[in-house]
């Protein structure tokens, strides 16, 4: 136990708290309003989305484009429970189903896609994501095209809680002997596998870890947002996804943090201006793999223990 | 009895035959070196026989508790979890990472729990990692590297990423350690305090020590035995004395005599 | 049966326009490694292209074609100056992104400038239909068919027996080689976008004739379908991209012929999985290992 609560847990334990004691505060005074209350909500979705993204790409360097389709069966699964079970023990059933659901579509996928390198891995991977998507489209209990239209069900708490919970998992995994295994494989696969790791096996977990999160964000999605369609999770959302990882910096789990809060504030302050914000989507896509590849953090993650360096560091080159 | 036990291995890669026939034989606590000319095969047997190629033909066998095991075809990570830990003629470290990790990754197979554990930080999860903390430290200090261990191993001189990839191998705690051209590179004053670091760690870590090497100072010091690769075929097979006069290795190397 | 050989028609013609887009992707990715996402939208925008070629400049099928193709050649290698020369040597990541980015700009410049609707494509060839054997084949089918295989043996003439196209098929195989032997390669992977943009362009104004519509998210899921038919064929591999391209246009017409209209989209994202897992480099494609 002792070792759980040390200097690196506590800090990041204590900020976690201290966000959510200061976004309640706000949101019963009334600072943030039911208009901004959407945006934190697509914040706390984005950043799950992100992170888990990042587990893929970032971390075990797998270029996967079909994010979108777990969110998709995730929000559907949680949206057809509540359908039938029109409570929150449906829709908690709902999400149990869509994480199953997905770890299995997820090993599916991996399985023959992960062999393939780099362009043809995120093409295949494209390709899972618009087959889910399309058969989503084509199932009647999912009413099709028109899609379902869902209760509000969840609050702020519960997003937040679900929010701790999954960047506890993820962070947790890639602190850790999987994780380092995970590393590896991107930094070079054929060392990897010479120094005695199963590079399938760890490229198929961060896989199924990644896809089964993003089925939790999809559950999150479909309880807070009234309308689930197919045609919001395309190719173009898992796109979406795709640049707050690489703005933050694929490898940096803050990163993915920081660009999810970014992305999503910038998002809704672009709202009136729908078109200029695609055409500034992409010129900063272009711009930021032209001169600053690695995003805005890089590999590096951001730490009160970096912050503190860094400031030192400052310290001293003055003297 | 043998160690490892090579016979008649092929590999043929289209119409090129990079290694034809091998016959090997590689004995407890042995320092065998692998020699020859450019292109004559000797990283394409390295790559068979820790499991990176599929051979055309023939046998590997490995001493597994007695017995000869053949190994022939299987996959890199299985070879190295029976105990065959190599290095690489172009150094592939994980740059991005620190020294130290890179250590780490390499003790991956023996670290005693899962991932289950480890998302739920588990108590054995904080034991594990106090201890490949210490074992990873322990390497890095026989390696000469322990003060630079939070260092990034790209941003490590060559000498001491070569040093690191060697670390790196015996993290993995093997039998056998395959080296591909550790001193390439290398002054002779780092080749000879590689020699001493070989020696040392063949003792220590009672290990069998096969190597590819084009620096002869080395190879002739510390190998026992010697092979001769060219064109894919073995040439000749002895010890430092015998390869040194023998017609055909100088032949292979010089080309024919005058 | 007559709905087999209905489908084989139609899927003809819906190949040709898959396989000129294929052509794009294949001749890029065989020269530089790179997936142009944002080739679908120039297929969009060389249907825009001929749209306005149409309607402002008052021209017909021939003239708004030959336009359409040089105006897609220059913004091809626009984008490629612009866009991905600075990208040369970073991770095939870095410039797959890349050109995600510059796909997301012309789309939302086009809607931009163009509006977002649908835009009804002048009929500017004969609407007329052969009828035979139970069978309809139109004039526009005709057309299109015929102005593929054209436009294909034009390329085949071009990679096989010009200097450029020799420069091309070098640089594909080793750049830095075909550099030290004095080819611009600067240059030679300008005129591959080029040609291939041009090709692109001439799908994109065979298709707003063929079908009447035009909007400017039109590019993304026949470029996708596009892709799919050039790692079918062998990505990198001219002919490859032009068989992919038939085989997939049949194929999506077959499915569709038969009832599965619903699916015919899903089942060219299989044909590419199962592709990708029995040979990954493609039908026509050779393997090559990573050297350890």
């Amino acid at each position: 136990m002792k070792k759980m609560f040390n200097k690196y847990n506590l800090c990041w334990i204590l900020s976690m708290i201290g966000s959510y004691v200061l976004l309640s505060v706000l949101m019963s005074a009334g600072i943030i309003d039911s208009v901004y209350q959407t945006v934190v909500t697509t914040i706390i979705i984005n950043i799950i989305l992100a992170t888990s993204l990042n587990l893929i790409i970032g971390i075990t360097g797998q270029f996967s484009l079909g994010h979108a389709g777990f969110m998709c069966i995730g929000a559907y699964s949680a949206g057809v429970m509540v359908k039938q079970m029109p409570s929150m023990t449906g829709f908690m059933l709902g999400i149990l189903i869509g994480v199953i659901i997905s770890a299995i579509v997820a090993m599916i996928v991996a399985i023959p896609t992960l062999r393939l390198k780099g362009d043809y891995l995120a093409i295949a991977t494209l390709g899972f994501g618009e087959i889910i998507r399309i058969v989503v489209l084509n199932m009647k209990i999912t009413n099709g095209a028109a899609g379902l239209v869902l209760p509000k069900m969840l609050n702020f708490p519960f997003m937040y809680g679900v929010l701790m919970l999954c960047l506890i998992v993820i962070i947790n995994f890639v602190r850790s002997a999987p994780g380092r295994a995970c590393i590896s494989v991107r930094e070079d696969e054929i060392a990897s596998e010479a120094m005695g790791i199963n590079t399938t096996k760890y490229k198929v977990y961060a896989f199924i870890i990644g896809a089964v999160i993003a089925s939790i964000a999809g559950a999150m999605y479909a309880g807070n947002f009234y309308v689930i369609k197919p045609e919001m999770f395309t190719f173009n959302k898992s796109i979406d996804i795709l640049v707050m990882v690489v703005f933050g910096g694929m490898g940096s789990m803050t990163g993915s943090v920081i660009a999810a809060i970014v992305i999503g504030l910038l998002n809704s302050f672009l709202q009136n201006f729908s078109s200029v914000r695609m055409i500034v989507y992409g010129i900063a896509l272009v711009c930021i793999m032209i001169f600053r590849p690695s995003g805005l953090l890089g590999t590096k993650e951001f730490t009160f223990s970096g912050i503190g360096n860094f400031i030192k560091k400052r310290k001293e080159v003055k003297k | 009895m043998n160690v490892l036990k090579v016979s008649g291995l092929t590999k043929n890669f289209g119409g090129l035959c990079a290694v034809s026939n091998v016959n090997m034989e590689l004995n407890e606590r042995e320092l065998i070196g692998l020699i020859g000319p450019n292109g004559a095969g000797k990283t394409t047997l390295f790559n068979l026989l820790t499991g990176v190629y599929e051979p055309s033909s023939g046998k590997i066998e490995l001493n597994v508790d007695g017995k000869m095991k053949s190994i022939g075809g299987l996959k890199p990570y299985v070879v190295t979890a029976m105990g065959l830990a190599r290095t690489f003629q172009n150094i592939r470290l994980f740059k991005s990472q620190s020294v130290l990790d890179n250590v780490k990754i390499a003790m991956h197979k023996n670290i005693k729990y899962g991932t289950a554990a480890a998302i739920l930080r588990l108590p054995k999860f904080y034991a594990e990692e106090e201890r490949v903390q210490h074992e990873a430290e322990e390497l890095l200090k026989v390696v000469h590297l322990y003060d630079k261990k939070d260092e990034l191993a790209k941003n490590l001189p060559y000498g001491e990423q070569r040093r690191l990839e060697i670390a790196r191998a015996l993290a993995t705690s093997p039998k056998i350690l395959f080296l591909d051209e550790p001193a390439a590179g290398m002054n002779p004053q780092e080749t000879a305090e590689l020699t001493e670091l070989i020696h040392k760690i063949k003792e220590d870590f009672n290990l069998t020590v096969i190597l590819i090497e084009h620096d002869m100072s080395l190879v002739m010091t510390i190998c026992e035995r010697i092979y001769v690769l060219d064109y894919g075929k073995l040439i000749a097979h002895g010890n430092p004395e015998e390869i040194k006069n023998n017609p055909r290795v100088i032949e292979a190397y010089l080309g024919e005599e005058i | 049966m007559t709905v087999f050989f209905q489908q084989l028609i139609n899927g003809l013609s819906l190949g040709s326009i898959y396989a000129l887009i294929a052509l794009g992707y294949t001749m890029v990715y065989g020269i530089i490694k790179l997936i142009n996402f944002a080739h679908g939208d120039i297929y969009m925008l060389g249907a825009y292209i001929g749209f306005m070629a149409i309607t402002v400049l008052g021209v017909g099928f021939f003239p708004a074609l030959l336009i359409a193709m040089v105006g897609c050649a220059i913004l091809g290698v626009v984008i490629e100056r612009v866009a991905y020369k600075p990208l040369r040597n970073a991770t095939r990541i870095a410039a797959l992104i890349t050109a995600i980015g510059v796909s997301y700009f012309i789309e939302a410049m086009t809607q931009r400038f163009m509006g977002t609707n649908v835009r009804a494509f002048p009929n500017v060839l004969s609407t007329e239909v052969i009828q035979f054997a139970g069978l309809r084949i139109s004039y526009q089918q005709i057309y299109i068919f015929v102005t593929t295989i054209v436009l294909m043996l034009i390329l085949q003439t071009i990679v096989k027996k010009t200097k450029v196209g020799r420069a091309m098929r070098a640089v594909s195989v080793d750049a830095d080689a075909a550099r030290l032997m004095g080819i611009n390669v600067d240059a030679t992977i300008s005129y591959t976008f080029a040609i291939g943009s041009a090709l692109a362009g001439a799908a994109g104004v065979l298709v707003g004739i063929y079908y009447n519509s035009i909007n400017p998210l039109m590019g993304m899921v026949p470029g996708v379908k596009a892709f799919i038919a050039a790692v079918f064929g062998g990505i990198g591999i001219v002919p490859g991209a032009m068989f992919g391209g038939f085989f997939i246009g049949i194929a999506e017409a077959l499915v569709s012929g038969y009832g599965g209209s619903l699916y015919k989209d899903a089942v060219v994202y299989i044909i590419l999985i199962v592709i990708l897992i029995i040979k990954p480099a493609g039908l026509l494609g050779k393997n090559v290992k990573e050297k350890v």
